[in-house]
């Protein structure tokens, strides 16, 4: 049998009374990689990984996960599947061993293997030290951490993680982040959702961008920085006099329109890729004009969210 | 300790360990529905544990009452009040345990507005199975509330006719009707918005059914309305269904209806709870 796809989602769709969350969302997540969902608050990212765990019915569409149906065969992508939820998926009124052998025993460990397996994990999350404090009592960090041990008590095929980091300090986020590298490394897929969009660059393989339900672009990061097009290249001349000369040569060289900054030996001009600006940055210098300094600015996945989101927004307006 | 001070050094996450953790964590076999089910009452004693002093109100408030009763209206209602504590007894007993499964409707609400019943509801275990747990881990608090009681009432001088067979007869009889009735409060606490909603709402369905029911007075001294009404009512049933196993003289038609109503509130509140349960998104 070829290797099915972690997900494979067909114009899913969820209506929560005269609101319509997902608009017919269509997902293909490879297996063994994070995969990101990047959405503003409210885009249908929470609903469309609920539907995905088989704690919501679709509305409509199909969805397919790890080879089976989330409607048919809920059972058996349950058997594959783990989440960690937005809220933290984990029992406050309970310690942390308490939490990770009560679903080891619900998994079918036995009692001693439960145990054994609690005080594993809780060891290699740095949690031992918290003994039996109940959770209500961790840190934000902690808690988060817990909460993906308790999702790995079985090593799950695929592991959806809801705004992981959300809330947490730059510290705790790295930790997160480490765990779902290693995660990773270990052959699960990830299917993250997030609304960060460092996260999705720093974690992700490939992104799906959502917006009002729907998906509105999607590819590797790069690729979606591609798609809004360019960086932008600055250069600061040793000689300002030369300032038209140079605004010329990049003009011609790079097909767009050169801006004069307000220092007068700058310019800056939008590029499409990085080849061309440095080809034009040699050319400057075959002309004998001399440059003090120049750099190419990638654009952020912010630049390109907005972009996207903010193009998306306003399409969306008709139907209603 | 040091991990919670915003300042101390976060433990660091050991990647060897991590990687030996998530090597390890191969499926074992599927668990049978019956361990789950208890595995998730044992969830309900946990937290029991943790805060003991939720079975405050399910021990002293039982105890209150019965001498209350039975020393204030003892004289005025049967002459003696040793001959009332023999009247009420059983009743008491009912009463305490019935308004003890009001929680398990609270408890569930409660349970519903955290993260942790998507991660049930995500297992590959029978979806019902947190409820029953619940339901059947409640079932330990009925059992002492009902012991409550009944060990009081021996103090205070109740003459049990039916010997130790017949109290605990008595207690099971209680027990598994509060056990049907815990569905009701359930299937509320999933209709509710808030615990303290279900918790008004369950009380106020429960203290006219208990106050008119046999438990306090014979219903042949009511208005003739009211004491039909009394004889309808299933509250009434238990008690005298309880009354006579205590006494050692039990009708087996009062023991059978009593079962006979437990087994409808359940077969029509357990699968509505599982459904609503099933269908909370």
């Amino acid at each position: 049998m070829t290797a099915t796809l972690a997900i494979e989602a067909e114009g899913l769709r969820k209506d929560f009374g005269d609101t319509r969350a997902v608009d017919g969302v269509d997902l293909r997540v490879a297996r063994g990689a994070v995969y990101g969902v990047l959405g503003p608050n409210g885009a249908g990212k929470t609903t469309t990984i609920r539907m995905l765990a088989t704690l919501l019915r679709p509305d409509g569409g199909s969805a397919r996960v790890l080879g089976h149906d989330v409607v048919r065969d809920a059972d058996a992508v349950r058997e594959r599947i783990s989440l960690t939820g937005q809220l933290a998926s984990v029992d406050e009124d309970l310690s942390g061993p308490e939490n990770l052998v009560l679903l080891a025993r619900l998994l079918g460990y036995s009692r001693p293997r439960s145990a054994a397996r609690a005080e594993q994990l809780l060891d290699a999350f740095g949690l031992a030290e918290a003994g039996g404090r109940l959770v209500k009592h961790y840190s934000g960090g902690m808690r988060r951490r817990l909460d993906i041990a308790a999702s790995i008590v079985v090593t799950p095929e695929l592991m959806f993680l809801d705004e992981p980091t959300t809330g947490l300090d730059p510290r705790s986020r790295n930790q997160v982040w480490d765990i779902v590298r290693a995660l990773v490394g270990q052959g699960t897929t990830v299917l993250l959702c997030t609304q960060y969009l460092d996260e999705a660059d720093q974690l992700a393989g490939r992104i799906a961008v959502i917006d009002q339900g729907k998906v509105i672009a999607e590819g590797t990061p790069s690729q979606l920085k591609a798609s809004v097009g360019s960086g932008s290249l600055q250069v600061r001349l040793l000689d300002e006099d030369q300032r038209p000369a140079a605004q010329r040569l990049l003009a011609e060289r790079l097909d767009a329109p050169v801006q004069l900054e307000g220092d007068p030996a700058a310019l800056s001009v939008n590029v499409a890729d990085a080849e061309r600006a440095t080809d034009a940055l040699a050319e400057l210098a075959r002309e004998g004009i001399g440059v003090a300094g120049f750099s190419l600015g990638q654009p952020s996945l912010d630049e390109v969210f907005l972009a996207l989101t903010g193009h998306a927004t306003t399409r969306e307006e008709v139907p209603a | 300790m040091s991990t919670t001070a915003p300042d101390a050094p976060v433990t660091p996450v050991s990647e060897v360990a991590l990687h030996a953790a998530l090597a390890s964590g191969t499926r074992p076999p599927r668990p049978s529905t019956v361990s789950v089910v208890l595995t998730f009452g044992w969830r309900g004693m946990l937290k029991i544990r943790h805060v003991p002093e939720q079975l405050l109100d399910v021990t002293i408030t039982p105890v209150l009452f019965l001498l209350m009763f039975t020393y204030l209206f003892g004289g005025a209602v049967e002459g003696s009040t040793s001959d009332y504590l023999q009247f009420l007894l059983p009743g008491m007993l009912v009463q305490s345990v019935l308004f003890t499964a009001v929680y398990s409707g609270v408890t569930l609400n409660t349970d519903m507005t955290k993260g942790v019943v998507d991660r049930f509801r995500s297992l590959p275990v029978w979806r019902p199975a947190p409820l029953v747990g619940a339901v059947l881990g409640d079932a330990v608090r009925y059992a002492l509330a009902a012991t409550v009681v009944v060990v009081l009432g021996l103090v205070m001088g109740f003459d049990a006719g039916g010997g130790a067979g017949g109290l605990l007869a008595g207690i099971a009889l209680v027990v598994v009707f509060a056990f049907a009735l815990s569905w009701v409060f359930t299937t509320l606490g999933l209709v509710m918005r808030t615990q303290s909603a279900v918790m008004n709402a369950g009380f106020m369905a429960l203290f006219p059914l208990i106050f008119l029911s046999n438990i306090f007075v014979r219903p042949e001294t009511l208005p003739r309305g009211l004491e039909a009404f009394v004889d309808l009512n299933p509250i009434s049933h238990l008690t005298t269904a309880v009354r006579g196993v205590m006494a050692g003289a039990a009708e087996s038609g009062d023991v059978g209806l009593v079962l006979l109503e437990a087994a409808v509130l359940v077969a029509v509140f357990a699968p509505l709870t599982a459904r609503l349960y099933g269908a909370k998104g």
